[in-house]
């Protein structure tokens, strides 16, 4: 790989990282002692102590954890939400402002009513939820529309679904490890949720922590595990979550040829376009995969393959444990864990940075030297998009 | 095969802002409403303070035809909230106007729903004054 002096990036890595238990039902946290505990795991994983900790981002947990550390002062940012939080404190090391950054999420104990959707996928905005809307409904709409337009298949789908899920089943630290396998057969003979999605096209709940810890590669070089760096990123938005008709065509007035269906290809180019690499350069995909069609459109947002083609690329082991773009390895949160809103995000990143140290106890991509991060969904409106090098560019 | 009717039970009312009572004072009416430009002529919708076309602020209230084509469904069966009788079938309406709107497919099986199928509005009145806008196949 080539050398940018314009790198942004270029003297970032992150150094720490750490799951806490995952599981379906953690007793006995709540979401302030796992995002704690999650906290406490990143920081000893890279071999530091909380003191060295002089930037942290996120919200109420993360304000309680500087003032219970007395790390006070430190650089802070509210930005709570996975890649971007990533993005800004890459940014903040980057341009001086902190040289070891922390952050912190979990999730626990905030789903306790199972007769209804988990919480935080059920919109209360007024022109959706009248309308019966959660998020397996709102994303429903927008494979419907790729199904209609391209004529996928829900077995491009059901692949997808069980791919990730076996990776999920083979990995020891996953909440439905041993769970598998499955077929694409499988996922299709599974209870119909929200049409075109099966219960097994679907992501799970379940709580957790995850934590990560980013430094100045001044500093990385010394610590306790190899940098993994941060090569690039992206995020794009069209507008909030869960509040508008979901549609695949949804543009803005500056560029047309840019429509949410595709959220995260514009992302994607400029996370590519900072270290000089492509689509062709990453060895395992770490995407967000809150429903199985999302991965179809990801690898066309992101230039892996042509518009509408995403449901043929994922139909011949491509995505597959040896194939040349392996997916979401750790089973992501269909398989691995889907804790809240931030922790699910977090450990796309967090699975990256260890398939780039070559440390997962599972379906570990030899030779990884480039990692691709996502997070979102087109049914969300937005998707961030996070490059890792085992290498600086 | 399941008829696709109305909610009836318990299901979460729509909490109206300042931008969006007309849309709702409309549906009372069994008026469909949605923001012209003055500018433009494009229509907006969900209510803006600016159209979503050109960027102008001359947004006036106009009445729509109801009718539209469905642009994108789901059909649902394992409910929101246990108040909602499954399944139901969500989608997305392009209004004839040049809009686009989500709602309930009713008034049909919910297998009878197909790309582009033609619908339109049928205002349903909820106990406590609240209509909703659902749609309907036409000449079903």
């Amino acid at each position: 790989m080539t050398t940018s002096p314009k790198h942004p990036f270029r003297e970032v890595a992150v150094v720490g990282v750490h799951n806490t238990r995952q599981a379906r039902v953690l007793e006995g946290y709540d979401s302030r002692t796992v995002t704690m505990e999650a906290a406490l795991g990143a920081i000893a994983d890279a071999g530091l102590t909380p003191l060295d900790v002089d930037g942290v981002t996120g919200g109420n947990v993360a304000a309680e954890f500087v003032y219970q550390h007395r790390i006070g002062p430190v650089w802070k940012s509210p930005s709570g939400l996975g890649i971007p939080a990533v993005l800004e404190a890459a940014a903040a090391i980057a341009t001086g402002l902190a040289s070891i950054v922390l952050i912190p999420s979990g999730s626990a104990g905030a789903y306790t009513q199972r007769e209804s959707t988990a919480p935080w996928t059920r919109p209360g905005n007024e022109f959706v939820a009248p309308f019966g809307m959660f998020t397996a409904a709102e994303f429903a709409l927008i494979a419907r529309r790729h199904m209609l337009t391209f004529g996928t298949r829900p077995e491009s789908l059901a692949t997808v679904a069980a791919t990730i899920r076996n990776n999920g089943s083979a990995n020891p630290d996953a909440v439905y490890s041993g769970r598998g396998p499955f077929t694409p057969q499988d996922i299709l003979d599974s209870r119909m949720i929200a049409d075109p999605f099966h219960l097994l096209d679907c992501s799970t709940t379940s709580e957790g922590g995850c934590a990560l810890v980013l430094a100045h590669a001044d500093i990385a070089r010394d610590l306790a595990r190899p940098p993994v760096y941060v090569l690039g990123g992206g995020i794009d938005y069209y507008g909030p979550s869960y509040q508008n008709p979901p549609t695949f065509d949804l543009g803005g007035r500056r560029d047309p040829t840019f429509v949410n269906g595709w959220v995260g290809r514009r992302a994607a180019e400029q996370a590519f376009a900072m270290c000089g690499l492509s689509p062709d350069d990453v060895d395992v995909c770490e995407f967000y995969d809150p429903f199985s069609f999302e991965i179809i459109r990801q690898f066309e947002a992101f230039g892996f393959c042509k518009e509408g083609e995403g449901g043929d690329f994922v139909l011949d082991g491509t995505i597959g444990p040896g194939g040349r773009f392996p997916v979401t390895t750790d089973g992501g949160t269909m398989s691995f864990s889907h804790a809240g809103s931030q922790p699910q995000l977090l450990q796309r990143v967090a699975r990256g940075v260890e398939q780039l140290r070559g440390a997962c106890a599972s379906s570990q991509v030899d030779g990884a030297e480039v990692a691709m991060c996502s997070n979102g969904g087109s049914g969300a409106l937005f998707t961030d998009v996070l490059l890792l090098g085992k290498d600086a560019t | 095969m399941t008829l696709l009717v109305p909610q009836t039970g318990a299901i979460p009312r729509p909490k109206p802002s300042s931008l969006s009572q007309p849309f709702w004072d409309g549906l009372g009416l069994h008026e469909l409403r949605f923001q012209r430009c003055g500018a433009c002529r494009g229509a907006t919708h969900t209510p803006a303070l600016v159209c979503s076309r050109c960027g102008s602020d001359e947004l006036t209230w106009e009445v729509s035809t109801g009718r539209g084509i469905v642009y994108s469904w789901t059909t649902v069966w394992r409910p929101q909230t246990p108040e909602f009788v499954v399944p139901y079938v969500p989608i997305v309406v392009d209004v004839e106007e040049g809009w686009q709107m989500l709602s309930n497919l009713v008034g049909c099986d919910h297998d009878e729903v197909a790309p582009d199928l033609a619908v339109e509005v049928v205002f349903h009145h909820l106990d406590d004054g609240v209509t909703l806008p659902y749609f309907r196949p036409i000449g079903g």
